[in-house]
């Protein structure tokens, strides 16, 4: 896919305000930029906005390992339906504060995603109107795709 | 023993309480209309629905988890069992995504075959969706209709891959094996009963004025509503956004195809049936000249040290055998990096994020399913109208609980 559209738009919100982008990778065609989490609703408002990703695809988090620092990262997969071009935003987390504002007043879609985000890594996003469980039980003991949760739980298994 | 009379209610005070105050139905999640476990918590005055949750997970089975401790080429068969009703499309979602980071290169006969079950699965998906539809909402014949289309294509598919719910046929660099002697003449065969069985659909359906008034106005998801909330596949083309990632982000070389999206206005129940009434014969036209492009050639890509190799080269060659060996018992390292990627599976857009470390296991895999997110649209969809008619508006959605909670 042609990202020369996309490095044009990240030159643009450059452009806008500096502290919003702290770095653009371009790899196998597509293109990530990483912005600090302060900002993260305000890229993305203007991202809808301005350059027509009116399209939130997906949220999902990742977990690069309990040593690692920053130890969290949030993608938000962007797309749009007029230029059906895709970006991917990422947000780099600490341990020890796993915050990050919501999206979920500028796109709907966020709402179940950053529901499982939360439920599966423990990735609170500030200002969700109803952050609850979605896939695990509500009395579930941990966040089950954290590198230190065990593939089979604390427990032994038991259907009863 | 004997009961005070005068306690217990008349059976009218009863029912005036209730047609006065708002009472929570639990929905699920062993209906029969929910496709699934979904459990839908329904407040409901009278029979209008006031306010819709859904309670979703009672089928996840951590499968995102399991993607992380098994070798890339183990994780096809996870994926099967997601969207159990489009296996196929699932297969080619994780396999393009690893063959992006692997950068391989995939031959023109294997693209072929990979668009042609595609398409057939897409024609037996919709095939479960409009029985179980039709059977929610009151019609039971065409189920038994719909499901001997199906049971032809499943045939087709377990005549290739040996499985007929669980092929994970399309294989990381190409596909499992090639197609059968014969392969071509059934395929052809089903073909030309099809359309007759699609004109069959329509008149056992489309023309029935019950099924008209319980899909017409019903369900209604505005264009910029459907946008926002994500919606995606023919839950979105029948809100009258023309969007189709074959035709705007073309892969597997689905730019080559003749085919036409179709679009409807409407944004009810009616228009997302009708949506996926003219998508069968849109994908029967892709198989039709996906079979006429069938040359013989290669169906692996050129890696040996990715693509398991036939068993005539093992028994012949050394470096097969050695190769053979190494991939299964340690797998291939894949290059450090992340991708999504993103396919337009029956049900709306199927996305894999996959992040690879440079080991033979992947970091993370996220799959993006469109049920998923098609189905958090249904409270929208569905407040304001009946309960007899949330079970419409689940059956437009087509919805498969098994992607759902993963």
């Amino acid at each position: 896919m042609n990202t020369g559209k996309l490095h044009e738009f990240v030159e643009k919100l450059k452009a806008e305000n500096a502290v919003w982008v702290a770095d653009v990778k371009d790899a196998r065609g597509e293109v990530t930029v990483t912005v600090p989490r302060e900002s993260i609703a305000q890229v993305c408002r203007v991202l809808k906005t301005e350059y027509a990703f009116d399209m939130l695809a997906d949220v999902c988090g990742a977990d690069r390992g309990p040593e690692e620092e920053p130890r969290f990262e949030v993608n938000y997969h962007l797309f749009s339906t007029v230029h059906h071009s895709r970006l991917r935003l990422k947000v780099l987390l600490s341990e020890d504060e796993p915050n990050v504002p919501t999206v979920v007043t500028i796109w709907k879609a966020a709402d179940w995603h950053e529901r499982e985000t939360y439920d599966m890594f423990g990735v609170i996003f500030d200002g969700h109107p109803d952050l609850r469980r979605i896939l695990l039980p509500s009395d579930f003991d941990g966040h089950a795709l954290r590198k230190d949760y065990p593939l089979r739980g604390y427990e032994p298994y038991s259907l009863t | 023993m004997s009961i005070a009379v005068e306690n217990i209610p008349s059976k009218f005070e009863v029912l005036d309480q209730a047609l006065e105050s708002q009472m929570t139905l639990s929905m699920g999640p062993q209906h029969p209309s929910t496709h699934g476990v979904l459990r839908l918590e329904l407040q409901l005055d009278g029979e209008l629905v006031i306010k819709t949750v859904p309670d979703i997970g009672y089928l996840h089975t951590g499968m995102e988890k399991l993607f992380e401790y098994k070798k890339y080429q183990q994780g096809i068969v996870i994926t099967d069992r997601m969207d159990y009703l489009n296996p196929l499309g699932n297969n080619l979602a994780y396999v393009m995504a690893a063959e992006k980071l692997l950068d391989l290169e995939i031959p023109e006969r294997a693209q072929v075959i990979r668009v042609m079950f595609c398409e057939l699965q897409r024609i037996a998906s919709h095939m479960v969706w409009l029985g179980t539809h039709a059977l929610d909402i009151g019609a039971m014949s065409p189920f038994f209709y719909a499901f001997r289309q199906r049971e032809k294509i499943l045939n087709l598919i377990e005549a290739a891959s040996g499985g007929r719910m669980t092929p994970s046929y399309f294989r990381i660099g190409g596909l499992m094996m090639d197609l059968p002697a014969g392969f071509e003449r059934r395929c052809k065969q089903f073909l030309e009963d099809f359309p007759a069985a699609l004109d069959q659909f329509e008149t056992l359906v489309t023309g029935n004025t019950i099924w008209q008034s319980r899909t017409k106005g019903i369900g209604v998801i505005t264009a910029e509503e459907a946008i926002d909330w994500g919606l995606t596949g023919p839950c979105l083309r029948g809100s009258g956004v023309s969007l189709d990632l074959r035709r705007d982000n073309p892969y597997s070389g689905y730019e080559t195809y003749d085919f036409e999206v179709p679009v409807e206005p409407d944004g009810d129940v009616w228009a997302r049936f009708r949506v996926r009434m003219r998508e069968l014969y849109e994908s029967y036209k892709i198989v039709r000249q996906a079979l006429e492009r069938l040359k013989p050639g290669p169906i692996k890509a050129d890696a040996p040290k990715i693509v398991l190799p036939d068993r005539d080269d093992m028994r012949k060659h050394m470096d097969s055998l050695i190769h053979h060996f190494l991939i299964v018992a340690e797998g291939f390292n894949v290059p450090e990096g992340e991708v999504y990627h993103a396919i337009e599976a029956s049900k709306g857009e199927l996305g894999v994020y996959m992040k690879s470390n440079g080991g033979p296991k992947p970091d993370r895999v996220h799959f993006r399913g469109p049920s998923f997110v098609n189905l958090a649209a249904l409270p929208v969809m569905s407040e304001g109208e009946m309960v007899a008619d949330v079970v419409a508006i689940i059956g437009s959605l087509d919805i498969v609980l098994g992607e759902i909670d993963r």
